[in-house]
């Protein structure tokens, strides 16, 4: 048997002989992509704002223009040649949930239509709505306490 | 029959010769530094089926079918297959074989799977029960990201520590008449487990095993590490080489001189963006294949030591958060002097 | 000036994201569930509002921005509908970005083909 402490020796030996990337330089990259994203949804916003749109309305359509930028450079297997230098700057903005379900569907619809695409598109983004509609649905109900009881 | 050695090996009384091997690769392995070495490789990276799983297969069909042809045997002449691949229930050896109608068993080691293969082909051929047995595998790309990480279309940042798995099969005929090359003993490995839990590190999560089973060799067959001209691992990759050097060199054998990886040599992380190098059963099976074989052949290499390395994490327990294990088998490798 | 603010707070959060990423190596899936789930909660706690006053995409682009907006969906229904809101709110709200990724996803799989990495 192998004890916990030789286990943890180990483990950090691994730990220091394994480079890692430039954190700096990834940041600054993450930074720059992170924020073209930013300004083109900003765009989008800016320009249906100026044509009477609804705010809510416009801002959700600046979220559409990059889930349909992720859909191309995905068709196109860009985008997984960007996030190796964008990293999060690709993939904290919604790019990267339409990458997550994007490439799923690509991958499974080889294994047909209900239990191929249908079943796996979600594999990745499946945790992301339901812990979105979990956290939505506590914070509406403390909101909805705090509203009867104020 | 070969007789026990030590605690964990086995020493061949009569000789098992390597009769034939091949292998074919993809694209990116023929592009790397190994380049010159593959004799088969195939462009058109699906090889004419819909899915990566049946390209796979069809890789396996292919060496099968060529390896035989190569061993100027007849098919029935071929006794056992022994053989596997890295995805679930191995499903690239059953598709790419079954057409052969030869008796088969499904081996899983999962990297160190063609090392596993050799060896329970050489005892069945060392104990008379065969004549001739056959020793398989492959592995692809694309059909291992699928299974073991995440669409291969998915974004996300590749660490220093992760391996590119080799998108190749090799095949190899052992037999009891005489060839080039022999097989003269083995060390079956043990599963080592140091705690490693990085799925992209399995270099780490190896290194132990590999050096577990190389002393373990040493000290059964009573060997230093200059009697061998390369003791070659399987897929440690740069990183995972340097830790299993020392962790040997910890026992008191220093194999830093003659120590070779497969997955170091297979790919050139600088120009090929493959980071810490190959991994997969392909990668030590063609690599063995090409260009090993090729050394003794032309005679530069007279004695070596085979440690083909696996890492037997599935998709589940990475999951589960429990660890890596990971084991290693080793086969001695010696050009037969005498051949005709 | 308003698209210089988006940049540096869009910008910002992906850094910092990236610090997260490097230094936990938590995998990336678990990078976009948390961070909508943290967007949420910040909305819920009435911090993330300000942001988006003031960055506007910069805020809302990222991940985040898809808590936020489930939350301020959910915020407007109980207002509009009570107890049902809390129900209806979150994904009434961000209806339109998961319908159009399904959507986008199910028409690019036939169109394009899985690409050789192997080269």
């Amino acid at each position: 048997m192998i004890s916990e402490k030789q286990k943890k020796e180990y483990k950090d030996y691994v730990e220091q002989k394994t480079p890692n990337h430039n954190l700096m330089v990834d940041m600054v990259l993450a930074f720059i992509f992170g924020g073209i994203f930013s300004v083109i949804a900003q765009g989008v916003y800016d320009l249906l704002m100026s044509n009477g749109f609804e705010k809510i309305d416009a801002s959700t359509w600046g979220s559409i223009s990059l889930i349909f930028i992720s859909a191309v450079l995905t068709a196109l297997g860009w985008y997984k040649k960007i996030v190796k230098y964008a990293g999060a700057g690709i993939i904290v903005p919604i790019t990267g949930f339409a990458n997550s379900v994007i490439s799923t569907a690509i991958e499974y619809k080889n294994e047909g239509q209900v239990f191929g695409i249908g079943a796996k598109i979600f594999i990745i983004a499946g945790p992301v709505i339901l812990f979105g509609c979990l956290s939505s649905v506590v914070i509406g109900a403390i909101y909805y306490i705090i509203q009867l009881v104020g | 029959m070969g007789k026990q050695i030590g605690k964990q090996s086995i020493a061949f009384d009569k000789v098992v010769y390597i009769l034939a091997n091949t292998e074919v690769v993809g694209k990116k392995e023929k592009d790397g530094p190994l380049g010159d070495y593959f004799q088969n490789i195939f462009d058109d990276h699906l090889l004419d089926k819909k899915t990566w799983e049946m390209t796979e297969a069809k890789m396996q069909e292919q060496v099968s079918n060529k390896v035989i042809e190569l061993s100027g045997l007849s098919k029935d002449k071929i006794r056992y297959i022994f053989g596997g691949d890295l995805m679930a229930q191995l499903m690239a050896t059953t598709f790419g074989i079954k057409d052969l109608e030869i008796p088969f068993y499904g081996v899983f080691g999962a990297c160190s799977t063609f090392g596993a293969s050799m060896q329970l082909a050489s005892i069945m051929i060392d104990a008379g029960l065969a004549d001739n047995a056959m020793a398989i595998s492959s592995s692809h790309y694309s059909s291992a990201e699928r299974q073991f990480r995440f669409p291969v279309e998915f974004g996300y940042q590749r660490p220093k520590s992760a391996a590119w798995t080799v998108t190749g099969a090799a095949a190899v005929i052992l037999g009891n008449e005489s060839g080039a090359v022999k097989i003269t003993g083995m060390t079956t490995g043990k599963i080592v487990d140091y705690g490693i839990d990085d799925a992209m590190n399995m270099g780490g999560a190896m290194a132990p095993a590999a050096a577990d089973t190389i002393v373990r060799h040493f000290k059964d067959f009573g060997t230093r590490p200059g009697d061998y001209d390369l003791i070659v691992t399987g897929d440690l990759g740069v990183y995972g080489k340097e830790i299993a050097c020392k962790l040997v060199n910890d026992e008191g054998y220093d194999i830093s001189q003659n120590h070779m990886d497969c997955g170091v040599e297979i790919y050139s992380d600088k120009e090929q963006d493959t980071h810490a190098g190959g991994s997969g059963c392909g990668c030590s099976a063609v690599t063995f294949s090409a260009m090993v074989m090729n050394k003794f052949k032309i005679g530069e290499l007279k004695k070596i030591l085979f440690v083909p390395t696996g890492a037997l994490l599935t998709t589940v327990s990475t999951n589960l958060k429990e660890t890596i294990p990971a084991i290693a088998h080793a086969l001695v490798i010696e050009r037969n002097e005498v051949s005709k | 000036m308003m698209y210089l603010k988006a940049f540096v707070v869009g910008g910002l959060i992906c850094a910092i994201v990236q610090i997260f990423m490097e230094k936990t190596k938590i995998k990336t899936p678990r990078i976009l569930v948390s961070l909508v789930v943290i967007g949420a909660i910040l909305t819920g706690v009435e911090l993330y509002e300000p942001v988006v006053e003031f960055a506007g995409a910069g805020a809302t682009a990222p991940l985040l921005g898809f808590g936020y907006a489930l939350a301020k969906g959910v915020f407007k229904a109980v207002d509009e509908s009570g107890l049902l809101g809390v129900l209806t709110g979150g994904l009434t709200a961000t209806a339109g970005g998961i319908t159009a990724v399904i959507v986008l996803a199910y028409i690019v799989s036939f169109i394009s083909k899985e690409s050789n990495d192997n080269k």
